[in-house]
């Protein structure tokens, strides 16, 4: 309760000075605009359309980057010798910032969804792979004693033992890889792809069209927060205290 | 696993990466990937070599720095200040957590088109984008640290009759210390893709701006130039910090 103080006062005060001083802004936007605004781009399909693509390709770039991260932390995570040989480069590799891949992404696949899946990609490739590593090669050594033992091959061995083993901690890396996600596409969208919630930030910006602006900040914040509120929820839900259990590598 | 061990597999591994560069060699020259979008590493050392030479790029690479760095010293300094503030009081953090938390996710560069609907596209918007939003994770990690101090350790320092400054500089802030290192290291981070972005929208110069350049004219050396030195900015930048962490960080060391 006491949380919604702050936001709601500040919200009051902003209205209360655009309708007494009766600021006409190119920057700014009464909170009453803003909520119109919000409700306009549901009603005009702006939404729905620009949430899609951004959401569509934050999703492709996790599925594809998330995928490629966890086979090689498989890999990585249960044989030390790979792990020790690869550290150099991986560690090399991944101080590079996922938006300087940008422009060479708009130049091998111009606009369009493949340039943000590939970027977005490259950006949760990294944390799936680091803590899926570090899960998985820090399984209970017996388990995977007793699948030998059992005579498993490689495949029922990751599927039957590893995998469900450091499924809580694959779940929280899979997590920051979502939020990571959400974050790159629309910074993509704002720094160049014409598509997207953020492309329409930027050009609401740039056709003067503040509430609009404000309305799009609001939907971005809305569906990070619910995203992580949701796998927060799931992976309670799933794991509860084992998840937490288990951080320390 | 001993010093020399350790060692052999540190070499092991370089070579590795060696290999991997002798590879993408092999496939630029063979003309594997067409040479527009993939440059050998030849031709981008190359490029790189030739920008540091006329001064262009060690000019552009200054700029980006300069830009990452200031912004994160204000964003360090704002942060962990505002962080003391809320954190040592609890009625503070009760009324302004939950904003703080709701604000966190939103991505750093949704701030890129307010700061230009209010500044423009100038050199300031871009370091107040820079500082702005590699602000929170410091923020955060200082109030969390605070919250998270032993509540036996406060019962002491009363008895002790510390003052509230006291209590603050001398038990919170070491508690909170760990936290808020490795979020300066997440921060710097942060701080340098928000540079590059901003040098993209904005082409302020700087090595943001010079990839864009770069791959608008499909001059894929140069490009990869430029993604090579933000890498190494990247690794560099961190490599100094987890040994400034490591030091400061060692009385907790048993």
């Amino acid at each position: 309760m006491k949380g919604l103080v702050l936001p709601l006062a500040l919200l009051a005060v902003a209205e209360l000075c655009a309708r007494t001083l009766g600021i006409a802004s190119d920057t700014l936007a009464a909170p009453s605009q803003i909520l119109a605004a919000c409700w306009d781009v549901i009603a005009d399909g702006t939404l729905p359309l620009r949430a899609g693509q951004t959401i569509l390709a934050a999703l492709g770039g996790l599925a594809l980057g998330g995928g490629l991260g966890l086979v090689l932390a498989i890999m990585l995570g249960l044989s030390t010798p790979l792990r020790r040989l690869l550290r150099f480069p991986i560690e090399t590799l991944r101080p590079i910032p996922s938006i300087a891949t940008l422009p060479i992404m708009l130049m091998v696949y111009g606009f369009g969804y493949r340039m943000e899946i590939a970027i977005v990609s490259f950006a949760c490739f990294w944390p799936v792979l680091i803590i899926g590593q570090a899960a998985i090669s820090g399984i209970e050594p017996r388990l995977l004693e007793v699948s030998r033992v059992l005579g498993l091959d490689f495949f029922a061995r990751v599927t039957k033992v590893v995998l469900p083993a450091a499924l809580p901690r694959l779940f929280i890396a899979f997590r920051q890889a979502a939020a990571v996600s959400l974050i790159v596409a629309v910074t993509a969208e704002i720094a160049m792809n014409p598509q997207g919630l953020g492309y329409e930030l930027m050009a609401a910006q740039s056709s003067l069209r503040p509430a609009t602006m404000f309305a799009m900040l609001v939907y971005i914040g809305l569906i990070g927060w619910s995203l992580n509120a949701l796998l927060l929820l799931v992976q309670k839900h799933l794991f509860g205290f084992a998840a937490g259990s288990q951080v320390s590598p | 696993m001993t010093r020399l061990e350790r060692l052999g597999w540190t070499a092991a591994s370089i070579l590795v990466g060696l290999s991997f560069l002798a590879l993408w060699q092999y496939v630029a020259w063979r003309g594997l990937v067409s040479p527009v979008f993939l440059p050998g590493p030849d031709k981008a050392w190359a490029a790189l070599a030739d920008g540091f030479r006329s001064g262009v790029l060690t000019q552009r690479t200054l700029a980006t720095l300069q830009r990452m760095f200031i912004g994160w010293v204000l964003a360090s300094i704002g942060g962990v200040a505002l962080g003391m503030l809320i954190g040592a009081s609890p009625t503070a953090r009760a009324y302004l957590g939950p904003t703080l938390e709701f604000i966190r996710p939103l991505p750093s560069s949704a701030l890129i088109p307010i700061a230009i609907a209010f500044f423009g596209l100038s050199k300031s918007m871009v370091l107040g984008v820079v500082a702005f939003g590699s602000v929170w994770p410091m923020l955060l990690a200082t109030i969390h640290g605070f919250a998270a101090t032993e509540p036996r350790l406060l019962e002491v320092a009363r008895i002790l009759g510390l003052s509230r400054l006291q209590v603050i500089f001398r038990i919170c802030l070491p508690n909170a210390m760990p936290d808020i290192l490795a979020a300066m290291r997440l921060g710097l981070t942060v701080a340098l893709i928000l540079s590059v972005v901003g040098e993209i929208l904005a082409f302020q110069g700087g090595l943001g701006s010079h990839i864009l350049e770069a791959s608008r004219a499909f001059r894929s050396p140069q490009l990869f130039a430029g993604v090579i030195l933000l890498g190494a900015i990247g690794l560099v930048s961190n490599l100094i910090l987890t040994v400034i962490e490591g030091r400061i960080l060692r009385w907790r060391q048993p």
